[in-house]
């Protein structure tokens, strides 16, 4: 039993990381209908700007996250101005795969070069430290990184839902042709939504970056899991992003701790297409296809 | 007319003895022609850090044997491909690289996982496959005769930890171990021969769980060992971030085993210090046949040119680095020896029980083609600045020195 409940806290902490991931990617598809393949790599990217501004700076690491998530902002301008807006609009998802695929070799690349394939990780003294509660050990970097997710995930619902521009964003993530008929610039709104989406990975990338030892090449492993959070959230579905993030990780932390290690991953894809099959849309994704 | 013929007969004789000296300086200019060979890496992906480690190996022998005139006189082109650790990927490679490239000779890539099928793809084609990364039975299982392993077989690899515990007085022995492992083909037989030789020691086995490779999450996993308090710690690792990730958590859960033996990750010298802070290795061990401060000349003197070419100290070479430098040297020895790049000449003379040297130490094949001369040691973290790889074990070893137990608690 002490498992189960070690494995459900676990999987809610961590989770709630995985939705901060994962949320970028969801709304740059809700909105543009792209398939971010260097979402993994953008993480990666955010881990080593703060490992940069922590080791060469003495920043500390959440402190620091003001710096990096700017930047990674203005990353995502540049790579909707340099690749994504000059997709054809006619199978632009599809397109869209293969162009960011080729950013994220680019950026790896261009990381390897800088830091080498040696694996680094962020360090603070909350890294390894716990407290005790209830008879768990918390560590601390997990609950500041989940308090951290809860705070960012609630600006971006306060940004959709109760400004002007997050109007404009949810207009044209209900119908494109619609949003440019009632005088939304969707193109504006298409690039600055890509830079949100990119730089809400800062603060993802940061506590990743302190969980796990990171190398350029990183960011693989993490986008299989990413895509699998937002497609059963639903594409396009923030609520969705975290209802599934913090699902997959308890699901898969309980079988670890309860059955086996080995068993994880299968009972969560096996609930995965369960899941899909009887709602192919996910969880919270919308059952009708866009208007172009 | 006559002279005309005399003409045409004298220059059919100049033009064929013109074609003659020319065909003997093509025959000249074929032997000054590189030896080309033919190597898939994991320059990106998983085994990225590991590909890059092996090439930096099979460049440094490359250099220095370039450098002492070649082999056979001829110069030695590498001609590297990046599987991107792939076994897809690097079956691709390798039947490139021979089909269609027709390199001289191939080298092996990084890891059991992609020795595997790669070796197929050479025995296919009747290649001679000298590796270092493929130690595993899987690699030796479909008992092809061109696969040559030159370091240590990896099931033996906790032997001398084994032998160790068994030398413990009965009131220091640990008494409980715990054998998490990720389901690759080079841990799982390490961590099942040392689970059922300890079992027969007397230590109990008190976890035993098999994790996905490409898993991203450890915490839970380390959660439970840590759970178990188990004395020590037997990790079935393939990289450095599994053995990081494990280390983090049993220190957010004030667990410290007394003794902790990862598979691979501690290994990698300054890229596994880099990634785990220098603090936090002392104590930690983990096995193999080479480390940057073992006691050969032949070693000594390529990582003082490692050193002098890439930086750093000893403790922190790779010992991918010296795995791949090892292939490099074997397969000049049986050159050299064959005076011929015949693979079939090769594959024969690698199994006629030959004694080759390397830097890892003599290098025998068995009918398997494993290394049964390799010696199997324990390295261990010892200190806090990261810089001091020790060999620990065996004891019996002159070139141990005193095993750090039990470990330092991490975070002190």
């Amino acid at each position: 039993m002490t498992s189960l409940y070690a494995g459900l806290i676990d999987g809610v902490l961590t989770g709630a990381v995985y939705a901060l991931m994962a949320a970028g990617l969801t709304l740059i598809f809700g909105v543009m209908d792209i398939i971010n393949i260097a979402q993994g790599v953008f993480v990666v990217l955010a881990a080593y700007l703060s490992y940069v501004l922590a080791v060469h700076f003495g920043i500390d690491l959440f402190v620091g996250i003001l710096f990096t998530m700017p930047a990674l902002f203005l990353v995502g301008i540049a790579v909707d101005w340099a690749f994504i807006r000059r997709l054809p609009a006619r199978d632009r998802t599809t397109m869209s795969i293969l162009v960011t695929y080729a950013v994220a070799i680019i950026v790896e690349g261009v990381l390897t070069v800088i830091f080498s394939v040696n694996y680094v990780q962020l360090r603070a003294w909350y890294v390894t430290r716990s407290f005790h509660l209830l008879g768990f050990y918390l560590p601390y970097i997990y609950v500041f990184g989940f308090g951290m997710a809860v705070v960012l995930m609630a600006a971006i619902y306060l940004m959709l839902y109760r400004t002007r521009f997050g109007r404009s964003i949810r207009a044209s993530l209900q119908n494109r042709q619609a949003a440019r008929l009632i005088g939304i610039n969707v193109d504006r709104v298409s690039t600055l939504t890509f830079g949100i989406g990119v730089a809400v990975t800062a603060a993802g990338g940061m506590v990743f970056g302190a969980t796990t030892a990171f190398n350029p090449n990183s960011g693989y492993d993490l986008i299989s899991r990413l895509l699998s959070i937002v497609i059963l959230g639903g594409l396009g579905s923030m609520a969705g992003a975290m209802v599934a993030a913090i699902s997959m990780l308890m699901v898969e932390d309980v079988v670890a701790s309860v059955w086996s290690p080995l068993w994880s991953e299968v009972v969560f894809f096996a609930a995965l297409v369960l899941v899909l099959t009887l709602r192919p849309q996910g969880l919270f994704g919308r059952s009708f296809s866009r208007a172009q | 007319m006559k002279g005309h013929l005399k003409q045409l007969l004298a220059a059919g004789v100049m033009a064929g003895l013109m074609g003659v000296a020319l065909a003997a300086c093509g025959g000249s200019s074929s032997g000054s022609k590189p030896i080309v060979i033919g190597i898939s890496l994991s320059l990106s992906g998983d085994f990225s850090a590991d590909g890059q480690a092996y090439q930096r190996g099979y460049e440094l022998w490359a250099n220095y044997v370039n450098s002492h005139g070649g082999i056979l006189g001829r110069q030695v082109k590498l001609d590297i491909l990046s599987d991107a650790s792939s076994p897809t990927q690097v079956d691709t490679n390798y039947t490139k690289l021979i089909s269609l490239d027709h390199v001289n000779l191939v080298f092996g890539p990084f890891s059991t996982l992609l020795t595997v099928p790669s070796s197929e793809i050479a025995h296919r084609y009747g290649y001679a496959f000298v590796e270092g990364a493929g130690g595993a039975p899987a690699a030796f299982a479909k008992g092809l005769n061109n696969i040559f392993d030159v370091s240590l077989p990896v099931a033996d690899y906790m032997v001398p930890l084994v032998n160790w515990i068994k030398s413990l007085p009965a009131s220091e022995r640990p008494k409980t171990a715990a054998y998490p492992t990720s389901n690759d083909p080079f841990t799982e037989p390490v961590i099942e021969k040392a689970k059922d030789l300890l079992q027969a020691a007397g230590v109990k086995t008190v976890y035993s769980q098999v994790f996905p490779a490409e898993d991203t999450d450890y915490s839970p996993i380390a959660q439970d060992v840590a759970a178990t308090k188990a004395d020590i710690v037997v990790l079935g690792s393939v990289d450095v971030p599994t053995v990081s990730a494990f280390m983090e958590a049993f220190e957010q859960d004030h667990y410290s085993p007394k003794a902790f033996v990862a598979a691979a990750g501690p290994d990698q010298g300054s890229a596994f210090v880099s990634a785990v802070g220098a603090a936090e290795t002392d104590g930690v061990m983990v096995p193999g046949g080479w480390s940057g401060t073992y006691q050969n000349a032949q070693s000594k003197a390529m990582v003082k040119r490692y050193i002098a070419k890439y930086g750093g100290t000893p403790a922190g070479v790779n010992a991918d680095v010296a795995e791949a430098y090892s292939v490099g040297q074997v397969v000049d020895q049986a050159v050299t020896h064959n005076k011929s790049l015949s693979n079939a000449k090769i594959i024969k003379y690698l199994h006629s029980g030959v004694i080759l040297s390397s830097v890892q130490g003599p290098v025998q094949f068995n009918a398997k083609g494993e290394n049964g001369r390799a010696v199997g040691f324990i390295f261990q973290w010892q200190g806090t600045s990261g810089t001091e790889f020790k060999q620990v074990l065996p004891t019996s070893d002159p070139s141990s020195v005193k095993i750090l137990f039990p470990k330092p608690y991490w975070g002190n």
